[in-house]
């Protein structure tokens, strides 16, 4: 078991070392010197001198080796760095340093963090939501496979799937929230604060989340049911003389939970690092949300870069985590 | 341990006579309906089991072996299944029982042993456990008292360390250690009625032995009936008092194990036991597999359902064979050895053709007839 964790742990830092390489190339040294050009101009009202130019690129660190920019940029990460240049002035940058954003002109980790709290609630309320009703309402029709309840479960999570999640939450955001004003308020209120305000807030957001995705998981939920009740194993729980139900919701849920589960452990990984369109559309300060605004030019490529690194360091953590999962869920696997 | 059937773990009325047969099949015919027809797994299927004997029913995969004894149980889904005829437990009508009532009777008085225990346990659940929620639907214990009587059966049925084993999971016992602990979750309510469905196919040949003799210990000590279902002549030998060999869903043949063994009277019988390899006989012997495939039970065809496969149709006279269904009555070894065909001299048959061919030791040479020993088996001893 320690064996196989450690294991795990050392291909998965690989998996980051490999991820942020690839993430300081792509953002740092494919766009050439646009970067340093950008800072240039803006600094110069729109005109750029050849040795402003110049002395901006050396800021940057233009003219050193690709290496020797990626450790600069991965020690900083670890170790901090001072004197970090961003638009003409000199940063402190503690560790872990992400950068400067232009943004604001904080450091990335500290916006990082006040960003979080957001996204994290956000994907945990969503998620639990999904997880929870997907999961009861794929059962049930499983339990009743083939009558009209079954037919309408499955036919109505195959609309709700088949309309684009933007539309819904749209949709649910203009009505709701605000024609029939019965969500008034919809936005991350800081929880430590105010849960009760924030749970009113979040509520619709959640809803959304929840009711689009829980769908998906019904339907794969009723699918392992349906599986699994014609296994050997139930026939013999009822032999037994076990009440149904509980043959349907111990029996047999146990056993068709575990893929249900290991494709949630990934879906959550994703829903943590930041879903654009709910935190766009209910005005949620998150993750997703602080991704986009990075985008508009010029671009603030130390908050672009940082999001897609701790996106990917959350879906390998994930990853991880499910197959460690899996072990306690399946006695059969045993990764000693 | 006593079985004292005036005190009713699960309250139902005592039968009133213990003697009766515990349990009484009348007429029964399970039909399932499915989208290419109307499947016939068993008809017009009637046998008994009285306490402390043996039944065995012998026939091919989809003989309705399965599916008769699922139906004792009350097992198929009533949405998907029709039934009709009689099955009484204990003198209770088991047909159109309400679940609930049906629910008190599975695993307490009568239990199942499954074929393939791998799948038949749940993966996920530890060997007590299972035994242990089987004792509790029927008793009210605590966890630490069913778990103590996990341990009773698992030690009963020969596991060895059985407080330790007790927490292992179904992937970590041999295939005969699962066997055994489905035995134990069989009997963990003291049944009345064991049905065991093939409980030795899957496992090899030293640990069937071994099964086998667990299983007639505990008849023994229980005093239960048992219905064991099984494709293996040798099983029914071993342990089984009566035999029923059931064909495209209908019996065939039915009677005290050893005249059903030694005077078989309806051809698909023969071609069982033509199909044994014998161990320690002549090993120039051949052996004789019954030709063709088990009938469609969708389709079954005219008349005999064995006629497209029988040898020996050209004996009987006219179409009959193909045309009429032969009924299920005594031949010429008395009234309780019944069977399913229209050959009117299956004994000289037997004797003369399919004896020499499948077992000549048992044909004494100077006579051309069955050697003494096995003419002089009585039809009605069981």
């Amino acid at each position: 078991m320690t064996g196989f964790i450690v294991r795990r742990l050392l291909t998965s830092i690989l998996v980051v070392i490999l991820t942020s390489m690839f993430v300081f190339v792509l953002f740092f040294k494919g766009l050439g010197d646009s970067p340093a050009r950008n800072a240039c101009e803006k600094l110069h009202n729109g005109r750029c001198p050849a040795p402003v130019l110049a002395s901006i690129k050396h800021e940057m660190g233009f003219d050193r080796s690709l290496a020797s920019n990626y450790t600069t940029w991965a020690k900083g990460i670890f170790a901090g760095r001072s004197n970090v240049y961003s638009d003409g002035k000199g940063y402190n940058c503690p560790a872990p340093c992400f950068g400067i954003s232009q943004m604001t002109g904080n450091t990335v980790w500290g916006d990082l963090k006040q960003k979080y709290p957001a996204t994290m609630t956000l994907a945990v309320g969503g998620a639990s939501m999904y997880l929870v009703l997907g999961v009861i309402l794929g059962s049930l029709a499983a339990r009743w496979r083939g009558t009209p309840a079954d037919r309408l479960l499955v036919g109505s999570s195959l609309i709700v799937s088949s309309i684009p999640y933007y539309l819904v939450a749209l949709l649910a955001w203009i009505y709701l929230s605000l024609q029939f004003q019965i969500f008034p308020n919809t936005s991350y209120y800081p929880i430590t604060q105010n849960p009760g305000k924030t749970f009113a807030w979040m509520l619709l957001p959640w809803l959304v989340l929840g009711l689009t995705n829980c769908t998906t998981y019904a339907r794969f939920t009723r699918g392992q049911m349906v599986e699994t009740l014609s296994e050997d194993f139930i026939r013999t729980a009822s032999a037994k003389g076990v009440r149904t139900n509980r043959v349907l919701f111990k029996h047999a849920l146990r056993a068709a939970i575990v893929p249900v589960i290991t494709i949630f452990g990934l879906d959550f990984a994703t829903l943590l690092a930041g879903t654009i369109f709910t935190e766009q559309i209910f005005s949620i300060d998150g993750i997703g949300r602080w991704g986009l605004a990075a985008l508009q030019t010029p671009m603030d490529l130390n908050v672009i870069s940082t999001v897609v690194l701790v996106s990917s360091i959350l879906v390998v953590v994930a990853n991880l985590l499910v197959d460690i999962l899996y072990s306690f869920l399946d006695p059969r696997v045993s990764i000693a | 341990m006593s079985t004292d059937i005036s005190q009713r773990p699960d309250g139902m009325a005592a039968p009133a006579n213990p003697d009766d047969p515990f349990l009484v099949v009348d007429g029964l015919t399970v039909k399932f309906p499915t989208h290419d027809g109307l499947v016939q797994a068993v008809t017009d299927l009637s046998y008994s089991v009285e306490r402390g004997k043996t039944l065995g029913i012998v026939g091919e995969s989809g003989s309705g072996k399965s599916v008769s004894s699922m139906a004792v149980l009350g097992l198929h889904d009533p949405k998907h299944t029709r039934l009709s005829g009689s099955i009484r437990v204990d003198g209770q009508e088991v047909i159109g029982a309400s679940e609930d009532r049906m629910r008190k009777v599975r695993g307490n008085s009568v239990a199942m042993i499954f074929q393939d225990a791998l799948t038949a346990l749940h993966p996920f659940y530890t060997i007590g456990d299972q035994i242990s929620e089987g004792y509790r639907i029927h008793h009210r214990v605590s966890k630490g008292e069913a778990k103590k009587r996990a341990i009773e059966m698992l030690d009963r049925v020969g596991i060895p360390q059985p407080n330790r084993r007790v927490d292992d999971y179904p992937h970590q016992f041999s295939g005969g250690m699962r066997q055994r602990a489905m035995i134990a979750m069989a009997l963990v309510n003291d049944p009345q009625l064991l049905i065991a469905d093939e409980p030795t196919t899957a496992l090899d040949v030293t640990v069937q032995a071994q099964i086998l003799d667990l299983l007639q210990d505990l008849q023994r000590e229980f005093n239960s009936a048992v219905i064991i279902i099984t494709h293996d002549l040798g099983v029914v030998a071993e342990l089984a008092d009566t035999t029923m060999v059931m064909y495209g869903g209908r019996a065939v043949e039915y009677g005290a194990t050893r005249e059903i063994l030694t005077h078989p009277e309806m051809p698909y019988t023969w071609g069982l036991l033509g199909s044994i390899p014998e161990v320690a006989g002549d090993a120039n012997v051949r052996l004789v597999p019954i030709p063709g495939n088990p009938p469609s039970l969708l389709n079954p065809p005219e008349g005999c359902a064995f006629h497209p496969r029988c040898p020996h149709v050209d004996k009987v006279p006219g179409d009959l064979c193909r045309t009429t269904l032969p009924a299920l009555v005594p031949g010429d070894r008395g009234e309780n050895h019944v069977k399913r065909c229209h050959l009117a001299n299956p004994g000289e048959i037997y004797t003369e053709e399919v004896l020499p061919e499948i077992a000549p030791d048992l044909i004494d040479p100077t006579t051309g007839e069955m050697i003494a020993e096995l003419a002089a088996v009585d039809p009605d001893e069981v």
